[in-house]
């Protein structure tokens, strides 16, 4: 019942919306998520994004199914672009589903952080004068940000 | 000796100057935290990329890993910094 992907090509939210909910009556929210490659003050140029190909849809896949059980979802979508990424554009997507709205936000979210931890991308930093770019670190605050959903299992 | 894929990313694999290769696995081998240690030995890029082990990632058959696993039955384990995604 998901749709992941793992693509070079930018996405289409609105599009991407109207395949998930089109011909359904039984949905009654529906909540994006579009994470977006950020200049930092104008120091950098683009973000290259770095993948395992296979390990990175599988483990969304994982992602995905973890949520549906969690929640009384009616549908996921979520794409995750590799390669070089410009600032202002788009690097990911969750949409979820549900009939009710406090399902679809908190999917939404717990997809979010369970991507940032375990979908194996990596980002590396292309800076704006030129200069070789550092890999970005990995933050605790996004380890903690997956830890919350464990103790309301 | 059995032969087996490894894999690197990011800057474990600008480090090492590769993104796969194939070795043949010593037979006194048996856990990826061994495997860590012996790739160690293999020269200084080696070195400079496993120099904190413990931040170092892994995953074995394309399946996130703890570095006490055993390795025995594996085709491709992967060595990675903490992921940045999303």
């Amino acid at each position: 019942m998901a749709t992941v992907r793992v693509q070079t090509e930018p996405f289409d939210v609105a599009a991407e919306v109207q395949a998930l909910v089109s011909g359904r009556t039984d949905i009654g929210a529906v909540v994006t998520f579009t994470g977006l490659c950020r200049d930092e003050g104008g120091t950098l140029s683009a973000l290259e994004l770095e993948h395992y190909p296979g390990m990175a849809e599988t483990e969304i896949i994982r992602v995905a199914a973890e949520a549906q059980q969690r929640w009384p979802l009616n549908g996921i979508t979520a794409i995750h672009r590799y390669g070089k990424i410009m600032p202002g554009d788009a690097i990911v997507l969750v949409i979820t589903a549900s009939a009710h709205r406090t399902a679809a936000f908190e999917a939404a979210e717990f997809l979010m952080d369970y991507l940032k931890t375990r979908a194996p991308f990596w980002k590396k930093e292309h800076h704006a004068d030129g200069s070789e770019g550092d890999w970005v670190e990995a933050k605790d605050a996004d380890d903690a940000a997956a830890g919350r959903w464990r103790e309301d299992m | 000796m059995t032969e087996l894929n490894l894999r690197y990313f990011a800057w474990v694999r600008e480090r090492i100057g590769t993104a796969h290769e194939s070795i043949e696995l010593p037979g006194d081998i048996a856990t990826v935290a061994d495997l860590l240690g012996w790739l160690k030995t293999r020269g200084p890029e080696y070195e400079h990329a496993f120099e904190q082990t413990d931040v170092i990632r892994t995953a074995i058959d394309q399946t996130h890993v703890p570095h006490e696993t055993p390795i025995a039955g594996a085709h491709e384990v992967a060595f990675f910094p903490p992921m940045t995604g999303g």
